[in-house]
């Protein structure tokens, strides 16, 4: 900053360059150059990797891709394919249910540390730290708790809940809300720290109108808090999703998707048939199909968004 | 009970404090307000709690099924054994391989990720080229493409130029995947830079890297700590590109845990899982408990905001 103060001549200087063109619209190679590597990244790595999946997804594939071209037999395949059906239907299940419950204990430690409660910083601390551990970790962590002998259920049993069954874990039915219970544990801290962000940018005036008028509090948070918590409640559930979409590592330690293929999920089956399996083709549809919702259930929020922005700038 | 009643703050309050502020006198919603903040971190608390002491019991005494139980017998050699002698298939070199591993996984790629977004934030935020705007849009959906859709390619790309399974290639890789959010981070920070300093720079004949060294660079220490602090964090805490990418002689310390642990045969030692899950940890929840506010600043700032 200092080396690059402007001397007293620079502006005659400047009227030369300007004169000779204007500063704008000259062709900044070195920016360019500086961005090489951007370019690269998204041409190569984000828009070439995905043209080529969608390739693959359309050939016959198995452990090296091929070059012909199969039309949508692959996708065909992949919908009569139980485990992808299971991996799906396991995937919405859990979804919904994180999302909610993440939604819900976040917005409600927001809301109660938010109270001017003694010791805010360290129960914040306490409610975030999950987040800067890993899914894998997290994963390992409740594998033990909820381990059938040894854990929670012996823990009830001991308490004299002799016939209490906690034993989650290994019943292909309930196996899915376990790792909701871990994830949920490792993210809902992050919900909390958006939210309450967003609650201390409330303007006090809103208080004080409330007051006056006699409306009782939680009606406030009902009707008029959580509205405006709005751009928080969505930059969460956009996290949230980009979550859910992911879940692979929490899976692959907690469980490896059994009991069987109880807790499959389809980032773990694309993994699965991508190294394991060696069946490219299937792997390809299946992240291609991944993708595709995606960007769905994505697009209309960034639109909204972007309308929302462009409303407030008019 | 009294300890938890916040303290009034000296007589009348500031005329600008909130009205909740007032709320401060030990009422029945306040009790249960404190009885919820109080179960949620015993719930929170609970995993960190059980770790710990299951690290330090032996094996004769976690058979017992006391999971919640103090340890009787205090002993640390879990620790011991999972940092030097635990097993992933044949090697016994606990997970102290996969620490170091995840050490030179970590520092290049963190140094090299943040060099690039920086950088790439400088341009866009004030050289501007034409079609970079666009650019930058495209890189920020690459944060929400699902990594299944590019991990294959990239393994072909990275194997085609002799990088795949190795440590250059895994750095690569965390680059890559780190761009849009370090990208945003920078855009972000230099966009509250005023234009006119950029200007009168420019008008001072200063080029594109001299301008970036000289008068971005020296400004840009706090967002600088945000971006070490959310690399750090994220790439230690990475499993998915680890195994795929970095190749058995560099696996990360996340995936040497999960073989520690889910693929061992023969009696499981929960006291050896737990330590090493905590020495896994350490690092990432270090960071966290230095850094504290900037942790979250980061998230905040992270969290791309479409």
């Amino acid at each position: 900053m200092h080396a690059l103060k402007l001397p007293a001549g620079g502006s005659s200087k400047a009227h030369r360059m300007r004169l000779k063109k204007p500063l704008k619209k000259r062709f900044p190679i070195a920016a360019w150059l500086a961005l090489l590597p951007m370019v690269m990244t998204v041409v190569f790595a984000y828009l070439g990797t995905m043209v080529w999946t969608a390739r693959v997804s359309l050939s016959n594939s198995r452990t090296f891709p091929s070059g012909d071209f199969a039309g949508f037999t692959q996708y065909a395949r992949l919908f009569n394919n139980d485990r992808w059906l299971l991996s799906l239907q396991n995937i919405v299940i859990y979804g919904a249910c994180f999302i909610v419950a993440c939604m819900v204990i976040g917005l409600l430690l927001a809301i109660f540390i938010d109270q001017r409660v003694v010791a805010e910083g360290a129960l914040r601390t306490v409610f975030l730290y999950p987040y800067a551990m890993s899914f894998v970790a997290t994963g390992l962590v409740w594998q033990w708790i909820l381990n059938p002998e040894l854990g929670a259920q012996a823990v009830l049993h001991k308490l004299g809940f002799a016939h209490a069954r906690f034993d989650w874990i290994v019943d292909q039915d309930w196996v899915i809300y376990t790792i909701v219970i871990a994830t949920v544990w490792q993210a809902s801290g992050l919900v909390m720290a958006l939210l309450l962000a967003g609650l201390r940018g409330i303007d006090d005036e809103l208080w004080k109108a409330a007051r006056i008028d006699g409306i009782p509090r939680w009606r406030v948070y009902v009707s008029i808090v959580v509205p405006m918590l709005g751009p928080s409640i969505s930059t969460a559930f956009v996290l949230l999703f980009v979550m859910v979409v992911k879940l692979y590592d929490a899976v692959v330690a907690m469980t490896q998707g059994g009991p069987g293929t109880a807790s499959e999920v389809p980032a773990k089956f694309i993994m699965d048939y991508l190294f394991g399996r060696a069946n490219i083709g299937l792997a390809s549809a299946a992240s291609i199909v991944l993708l595709a919702t995606v960007l769905a259930i994505l697009a209309p929020f960034f639109y909204a968004r972007s309308r929302a922005a462009l409303r407030k700038e008019v | 009970m009294n300890t938890l009643s916040p303290p009034l703050k000296g007589g009348t309050p500031p005329s600008r404090a909130r009205p909740r502020r007032r709320r401060t006198a030990f009422t029945p919603a306040r009790l249960g307000v404190y009885a919820f903040l109080l179960t949620a971190a015993l719930f929170f608390l609970l995993p960190l709690y059980v770790m710990l002491v299951t690290s330090v019991k032996p094996m004769s005494e976690i058979r017992l099924g006391n999971l919640l139980a103090f340890p009787t017998h205090f002993t640390l050699s879990a620790w011991s054994a999972a940092w030097q002698s635990a097993c992933t298939g044949l090697d016994c070199n606990g997970i102290q391989v996969g620490f170091w591993n995840s050490v030179r996984i970590v520092v290049p790629s963190t140094i090299l990720s943040i060099a690039i977004g920086a950088v790439n934030g400088y341009a866009l935020s004030f050289w501007r080229p034409r079609g970079a705007g666009l650019l930058f849009g495209v890189l920020l959906m690459g944060a929400f493409i699902p990594v299944q859709v590019m991990v294959y390619p990239l393994v072909r790309v990275l194997a085609s130029v002799h990088l795949f399974s190795s440590l250059p290639g895994i750095v690569v890789i965390h680059t890559i995947f780190g761009m849009p959010v370090m990208t945003l981070l920078f855009r972000n920070y230099y966009a509250s830079i005023p234009q006119e300093l950029f200007k009168a720079a420019r008008i001072d004949g200063g080029g594109f890297w001299r301008i970036f060294v000289q008068l971005m660079l020296p400004m840009s220490t706090p967002i600088i700590v945000v971006a070490v602090i959310m690399q750090v964090t994220g790439i230690w805490n990475d499993f998915i590109l680890g195994l795929v990418f970095a190749g058995t002689k560099n696996l990360p310390m996340t995936v040497q845990l999960n073989n520690i642990i889910n693929t061992t045969t023969g009696e499981r030692l929960y006291n050896v899982n737990m330590a090493a899950t905590i020495l896994t940890s350490m690092v990432p929840l270090a960071v966290y408990f230095v850094s504290g506010r900037w942790f979250v600043r980061g998230i905040a700032s992270g969290a791309v905001k479409g």
